[in-house]
């Protein structure tokens, strides 16, 4: 029993960090209708600029910044320079171009950094507290689940309550009609990628200090979970990237505890086999089709 | 036929064209043209293998594994648009199929040389085609519900997966994998050829078996269909063409090429493991596709090429140059991903069609224009974004 209440509030500050991810996902979806494969790539390269501005500051939340900004500019970069040149009309080279951007960036992370995970430090204690004799949640466990509750709730604000998130939804439902009432759409596009290009790299900056330390492939996982959270959820509902992120993270965990952490892969698969077959659509699908 | 004659008139060459072919004998059917292709193809690679030392023509056995592998690929992401990122996990299938076919039946008594042999590796042939294609039934069950992103991802966390799964069942052998018997040169070809040449031409004859039904697929009514389920499926719908049969049939048919390479690369290597089919080595696959140009056999077969040997010239030249040690280990593996993914970059945005469009350029052949992906995303990409957004 304590077991089990630990697993699952371990499980939910993981799920939430994955749940980040997917929303990251899905704000890149809703912008430009295209699963950016090349974001946990962007998203790793970012940690590791927060991990040199770490290193040299001493200052985790200076990294953090680093982590932000440069995952922002990264994406920013990728939209303006690669997709945007992409052809439109089929999903097949927005995704070829991501997966050549991929093997690029982590390439070059393997050339100049090496093969070996570097250490990263937690900017909290993560001995988990003790109540009633069941450890529950560490410190940093909770700095996660506060960091990325308040970014949801964030951006739930900014989508739905700002002007801004209103042109950003506009120019994604409607690019056309959006321009005829004067937003800038590719100005918009190009945003929505800087978001989530940031967020990725909030979730990936939350992941690895938990993880086995950074190196080009930290975030593969992450994104495997992230989109499976997407297609567990629809990849164009944040409240579905949310529950269903705490649903993987929560399933993960238990497998790990239970099964031992190399089942844990085929767990999550089978669950994304599972959805895909039964239920295609996502479970908090919209009327969005996603099979023709 | 006709315009050789200058003394004859049009009418003549207007009753030529009427009569029934004067020469029937000559004409050959799409079909016949492909297997007879396919024949001199065959005996010019197993000719070839003759001009190289053992390293080349193992390498040249690698090569024709892959091609199987690319050549399903550019089949199912050209002709029906659905990209798969796990064609390295159907691969792993085969050798499966072939390692654990082969060691039951050389447990069954079947471990002799000669015909036990051949026996053997036309069995284990036959598992790793079940193995592969019962994977890739599955998978194409799923990809038949699913686009574009979808597919994908389910490939790619399969192929994240694939570890795990070897780990978990003890069939499979861990990460260590299965090992299969050495397949000798049969006694008549010992004193001619070496084992390496001998494998290079297990390989090409087992990648022309693969690869050949591919090209009547593709050349035929299935091709067809496959265009019209990419191009529209809900026209093709409305044509009486099933898109989810389509779909299905076509990620079979790849998948089963791909579990012949996978047979292939295990009995080459003599082992078949997890470690040879990660992530790296499956988007690898589909560099050679899409630079080779989607849906060109001839570009699979090219890219198949690039991407065995491109890492490997890599490595030679890092160490011929002789950078510190250090740097060697990281540039080794990790400068040719760089190239590959900026080859695939490029090729895309700057150069769709690949290596196959740059030969046909080279030597167009205008009274029957090949049928090129090209042209079909010309026709359906919308000069707007698309609608459904």
């Amino acid at each position: 029993m304590d077991r089990l209440v630990f697993l699952l509030a371990t499980g939910l500050a993981r799920g939430l960090v994955v749940a980040l991810f997917a929303l990251s996902l899905v704000i890149v979806w809703r912008a430009a209708r295209l699963v950016n494969f090349a974001q946990a790539a962007v998203a790793t390269v970012a940690v590791f600029a927060a991990f040199a501005v770490t290193g040299a500051t001493g200052s985790f939340w200076a990294g953090l910044g680093a982590a932000l900004v440069s995952g922002a500019a990264l994406n920013a970069a990728v939209e303006r320079g690669l997709m945007r040149r992409v052809p439109s009309g089929s999903p097949l080279p927005g995704m070829i171009v991501a997966i050549g951007l991929v093997m690029v960036l982590q390439s070059a992370l393997g050339i100049a950094f090496g093969p070996r995970h570097r250490p990263m430090a937690a900017p909290f204690d993560e001995r988990p507290f003790v109540v009633g004799g069941v450890p529950l949640l560490s410190p940093y466990d909770l700095f996660v689940l506060i960091v990325a509750l308040a970014v949801v709730g964030l951006l739930a604000w900014l989508f739905n309550g700002t002007s801004l998130g209103l042109q950003l939804r506009a120019s994604a439902a409607a690019p056309e009609v959006s321009r005829l009432l004067g937003v800038r759409v590719p100005r918009m596009v190009t945003l929505g990628w800087a978001l989530s290009g940031a967020v990725a790299a909030l979730a990936a900056l939350l992941l690895v200090p938990t993880e086995l330390g950074l190196n080009a492939h930290s975030a593969d996982l992450l994104f495997v979970h992230a989109f499976t959270v997407a297609v567990l959820g629809g990849l164009d509902s944040p409240t579905g990237a949310l529950l269903g992120g705490i649903a993987v993270g929560v399933l993960v965990s238990l497998v790990t505890g239970y099964l031992g952490a190399g089942v844990a892969p085929l767990a999550v698969l089978a669950l994304l086999t599972l959805v895909l077959l039964v239920r295609p659509g996502g479970i908090f699908a919209t009327a969005q089709v996603r099979a023709a | 036929m006709t315009a050789t004659r200058p003394a004859e008139t049009e009418e003549a060459a207007v009753r030529d064209a009427r009569r029934p072919d004067p020469r029937p004998a000559r004409r050959l059917t799409p079909t016949q043209r492909i297997l007879l292709r396919a024949v001199v193809l065959t005996l010019l690679a197993v000719a070839a293998t003759f001009l190289l030392d053992p390293y080349r023509n193992y390498q040249l056995a690698v090569v024709a594994a892959t091609f199987c592998a690319t050549a399903g690929l550019t089949l199912l992401v050209g002709l029906t648009g659905q990209l798969s990122l796990g064609h390295a996990v159907l691969m792993a299938a085969g050798g499966y199929g072939y390692a654990l076919t082969v060691n039951a039946v050389a447990g069954a008594g079947l471990d002799g040389e000669g015909a036990a042999g051949a026996a053997r590796v036309a069995l284990g042939l036959v598992g790793a085609l079940l193995a592969s294609g019962a994977v890739g039934g599955l998978l194409g069950l799923a990809g038949a519900r699913l686009r574009g992103p979808y597919l994908a991802g389910l490939t790619l966390a399969m192929v994240v997966a694939l570890p795990a799964l070897t780990a978990q069942v003890p069939a499979l052998g861990g990460d260590q994998g299965l090992a299969v018997p050495f397949e000798g040169v049969p006694g008549a070809l010992s004193r001619l050829i070496v084992v390496e040449q001998w494998h290079a031409w297990v390989a090409i004859v087992v990648a022309a078996l693969a690869v050949t039904p591919l090209a009547v697929l593709r050349s035929g009514r299935a091709g067809l269909r496959m265009r019209a389920v990419h191009g529209n499926e809900a026209a093709a719908r409305l044509s009486g063409v099933s898109p989810a049969r389509v779909k299905v049939g076509a990620f079979v048919a790849s998948s089963l090429a791909a579990g012949l390479g996978g047979a292939v690369l295990c009995l080459v290597t003599q082992s078949v493991g997890p470690g040879r089919y990660d992530l790296a080595f499956s988007l690898l696959l589909v560099v050679a596709a899409v630079v080779g140009g989607l849906g060109s056999l001839g570009g699979a077969a090219a890219g198949a090429a690039l991407v065995v040997l491109l890492p490997w010239l890599v490595d030679t030249v890092t160490s011929a140059i002789g950078v510190p040690a250090d740097l060697e280990e990281r540039l080794s593996g990790n400068l040719a991903l760089l190239v590959f993914g900026a080859l695939l970059i490029v090729v895309t945005l700057a150069w769709p069609g690949g290596l196959a469009r740059a030969a046909t350029r080279r030597r167009p052949r205008p009274a029957r224009p090949r049928p090129h992906p090209r042209g079909r995303t010309d026709a359906t990409a919308s000069p707007a974004r698309p609608t459904e957004r």
